[in-house]
């Protein structure tokens, strides 16, 4: 009894020694690490969210005057960003600045018209401000070339004719009449989009495919049948109806146009045909906000890219990434299974299984662009070559398959992620109570029919723990992609409606390349910034949402297959 | 099929239950009836023998008890009767066991046909991580048999026969996983009868459950013994002698002796039996 109260007497003494000895600065340490990594994630997240979905909102314009070695001019647009420079570094590039300190401030302004300016985002030193105002009545038009505009509407032109103008008070008409005749464009559009989409692009479609029948008969030394011809005079005719009705739709959208005073006083007529969308940001309500970044949101999540991937959608690359991943896991789920079987059931575990397991977890460490070289060596020029040579002669010496596309993209990532399959495959059957397989073998069953019946679903939460991971890893992979069959902009979705539906030849476009390709290879870096954000944030949510779908089927299975954690 | 009282009382019979034992009808084996004949089995595990020179035979419709100190080759004799050995990487077998005129242990013996034949229920309760349904059919699919009405018919008789049918008739599609130890014992009972085998091996199939579990299964296999051949492994004396008509005393790999279960309690021939049994036995 003394002896236990002496040590406890001599355990407070102790003091720093007691305390390291008790373990609580090993809790620290634990504690601050699980913090700062949840730190970094959410830093990382929010930053994301920050610069991404704010690039959404509509900002308020401001016309800025500005006086340059005594000249003044006007320059309106949306402030992006406002920075401290010094005054050394500004007259290192040539800056001529009135300021004396040794810092100055800046902002950068966004003024759009690239086709009047040189460039649309400029940098205005806040010395050489003289005025900021805040007009009521400038609009911002988003269009589908040339970015956004920014000016004041002057008028409505039918065909050259004034139809309506501001300058006779009957602005807010103006604006009432511009805005329906933007739908009605958009209502257009969408029409010739779906006649240039769908109907011609059946009609293209099909025509390839009479060429290569044609082609394919001609090889073999066949005579055309006539019912060919025919064929393909129907398809010219129904061309020439589509493209008399899209020149009809060209023409009618080519109506209007309007006449817009600039911020440096110029007037111009612009055609209404390309117009997206227009708004007086500086007259809007919340609401009116709100409502506008939703459609912006959905129009970037729904729609095609446009200008070189800097304005529109993300559409086509969040279809290819999902459908990539999709087909990955389709791939790489019998393959690992198998793998995991033979090596766990079917193989002695002799020294041979041994290193060939290690070769297989090894396989996870090799740099993955090395799988992306291989997907091009071995599937694309390899199996593919050899698959055009053997079933589509027709079509050379264009290749079908012999070319990167979605299928060598998602095998080459099956390829990268099934040794996390086999492992986690292989972990799951250890798992399975050898007195189960027992059971079953009492009962009459083979080795297979065990295996089949009991074992393998009782690893199957394993197996989808280990599609979790491949998942996970494949959906961020971007390097292997861009050598197997990604591409910064595809023609057409590699699912459509065309027959086999499923394209597996077609190149595609991918999240995490759009990031790379608008944030590192576009002509317009500073338009181009917040898409990279909104783009990677966007690649971050799906890799969740895939993951999470996942997670929840792998739930399901452990709940249908608890043996393993039942207590018996 | 009148029961020894036994069964109604609690457990904790000391003693033996002589009465029990008297009150069972005694028929004298004849030499057609028997189920299984070992002839001069030895068994080893990666060169280290387990079991010597086995000679014996099993009675058709009778239960037989293998009864002796643990790691005398109880199990691994049990499981050479229908080949489960077969699994152990360095097992090797000499001799043959004969059930009905062939030799199982020939290389042309179809395996599963065997095992269908000859059932197993192992120490540990070990269903199916599937419906209690699935798990009793489990073995009738296995051969093929995939008829709804059918597989329902042989399900239901299986649960009756293994006394499990009235807890678990409307529950059927629940996970067996869901059941108590002893519950799932007898449903693992319930499977290996469903396939009709000829004979049920049982290795300890109460050694994991509490006592009124496992005085169910000892009724069941009490029940069993008039359709089924069974043998059973236990450690447990008083077992044997509740649910046994023959017992087989084994000690470091061989067969001590072997008589009707009477005998060897009251009046066993060797020294070593009579040690074991009456507890002198180290
Ligand atoms: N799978 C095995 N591998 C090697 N030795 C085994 C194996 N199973 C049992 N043995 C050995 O064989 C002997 C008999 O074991 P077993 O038949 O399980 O005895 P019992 O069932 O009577 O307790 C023991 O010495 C045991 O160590
Ligand atoms: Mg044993």
């Amino acid at each position: 009894m003394s002896v236990e109260r002496k040590s406890l007497y001599l355990g407070r003494r102790g003091g720093i020694a007691h305390w390291f000895r008790s373990g609580e600065p090993m809790v620290w340490l634990n504690a601050g690490a699980v913090s700062f990594a949840l730190l970094s994630v959410f830093g990382l997240l929010w930053l994301l969210a920050w610069h991404g979905l704010g690039h959404f909102w509509p900002r308020e314009l401001l016309e800025f005057s500005v006086s340059r070695e005594g000249e003044l001019y006007t320059v309106l647009g949306e402030q992006v960003s406002r920075e401290r420079v010094s005054t050394d570094q500004l007259r290192a590039v040539g800056v001529r600045t009135s300021a004396s300190g040794k810092w100055e401030l800046r902002r950068l302004v966004k003024r759009g018209n690239r086709d009047f300016l040189d460039t649309d985002f400029a940098w205005l030193l806040d010395s050489s401000i003289v005025e900021i105002r805040r007009p009521r009545a400038v609009m911002r038009v988003e269009r589908l070339e040339w970015g956004n505009l920014y000016g004041r509407l002057l008028g409505i032109e039918d065909r050259g004719k004034p139809v309506a103008t501001t300058a006779a008070a009957d602005e807010a008409a103006t604006w009432a009449l511009f805005q329906a005749l933007v739908a009605e464009n958009e209502v257009m559009r969408a029409a010739i989009r779906d006649l240039e989409g769908e109907e011609v692009g059946r009609i293209n479609f099909d025509m390839e495919r009479l060429r290569l029948r044609e082609r394919r008969l001609a090889l073999a030394g066949e005579a055309l049948p006539a019912e060919l011809a025919e064929r393909r005079r129907a398809l010219e005719a129904d061309y020439e109806v589509a493209r008399q009705r899209l020149l009809t739709l060209y023409e009618q959208s080519e109506r209007y146009s309007y006449r817009v005073a600039l911020a440096d006083g110029r007037e111009v007529t612009l055609p209404l045909g390309q117009v997206v969308r227009a708004i007086l940001p500086n007259d809007m309500g919340v609401l009116s906000k709100l409502n506008y970044y939703r459609v912006r949101l959905w129009e970037f999540l729904s729609d095609d890219p446009r200008e070189a991937n800097t304005e529109g959608g993300v559409y086509p690359a969040i279809f290819g990434t999902v459908l990539m991943v999709l087909l990955m896991s389709i791939m790489v789920t019998p393959f690992g299974v198998l793998a995991a079987v033979f090596l766990h059931e079917v193989a002695g575990q002799g020294r041979v299984t041994r290193v060939f397991r290690a070769a297989v977890n090894n396989l996870a460490g090799v740099p993955s662009i090395v799988y992306g070289i291989f997907g091009l060596g071995f599937f694309v020029y390899g199996v593919g070559g050899e698959l055009d040579r053997l079933f589509f002669p027709e079509a050379l010496p264009s290749p079908t398959y012999g070319t990167p596309g979605l299928m060598w993209a998602s095998l080459t990532l099956a390829l990268l992620t099934l040794p996390v399959v086999v492992v986690a495959t292989e972990e799951g059957l250890a798992r399975v109570p050898q007195s189960i397989r027992e059971g079953s073998l009492a009962l009459g069953a083979t080795r297979a029919e065990t295996l089949w019946r009991v074992v393998l679903p009782m690893a199957s939460p394993a197996m989808m723990t280990g599609v979790i991971l491949a998942v996970a890893r494949a959906a961020g992979e971007v390097a292997p992609l861009m050598l197997v069959g990604v591409v910064k902009l595809a023609p057409t979705l590699p699912l459509d409606g065309n027959f086999p539906y499923l394209h597996l030849e077609q190149k595609f476009m991918h999240l995490g390349f759009h990031i790379y390709d608008v944030g590192f290879q576009s002509p317009n870096i500073e338009a181009a910034r917040p898409l990279v954000y909104a783009t990677a944030l966007l690649l971050v949510v799906i890799i969740a949402l895939l993951n999470l779908a996942a997670v929840a089927l792998r739930n399901r299975l452990r709940e249908h297959y608890a043996a393993l954690d039942a207590p018996v | 099929m009148d029961k020894p009282d036994t069964h109604d009382k609690p457990v904790a019979t000391h003693g033996f239950d002589l009465d029990a034992l008297h009150r069972r009808p005694q028929a004298p084996i004849q030499e057609a009836d028997i189920a299984l004949s070992v002839e001069r089995l030895n068994l080893s595990y990666s060169g280290k023998p387990a079991l010597r020179d086995i000679h014996f035979s099993i009675p058709r419709r009778r239960v037989t008890a293998f009864i002796g100190p643990s790691g005398c080759g109880k199990s691994s004799l049990l499981r050479c009767f229908n080949r489960m050995n077969d699994l152990v990487d360095g097992c090797v077998v000499s001799g043959r066991v004969m059930l009905e005129d062939t030799n199982i242990y020939l290389p042309t013996v179809d395996v599963s046909q065997l095992r269908r034949r000859v059932g197993m229920v192992f120490q540990k309760p070990n269903p199916f991580p599937m419906s209690i349904y699935e798990n009793v059919a489990y073995g009738l699919r296995i051969q093929g048999i995939n008829r709804r009405r059918h597989l329902d018919e042989i399900v239901e008789k299986s649960l009756r026969s293994a006394a499990l049918w009235d807890e678990v008739k409307d529950r059927l599609q629940d996970n067996a996983l869901g059941l108590s130890g002893g519950q799932q014992q007898r449903l693992v009972i319930a499977r290996t009868i469903a396939v009709e085998p000829e004979m049920v091996l049982l290795d300890e199939p109460a050694s994991s459950l509490d006592p009124i579990s496992t005085l169910r299964i000892e009724e069941l296999i009490y029940e069993l013994r008039s359709k089924y051949t069974i043998v059973i492994v236990t450690h447990n004396m008083q077992q044997a002698a509740r649910v046994s008509d023959m017992t087989a005393f084994m000690n470091l790999g061989r067969l001590v002796e072997y008589d009707s279960t009477d005998r060897l309690f009251t009046n066993p021939q060797q020294r070593q039996t009579e040690d074991y049994i009456t507890g002198r036995y180290g």
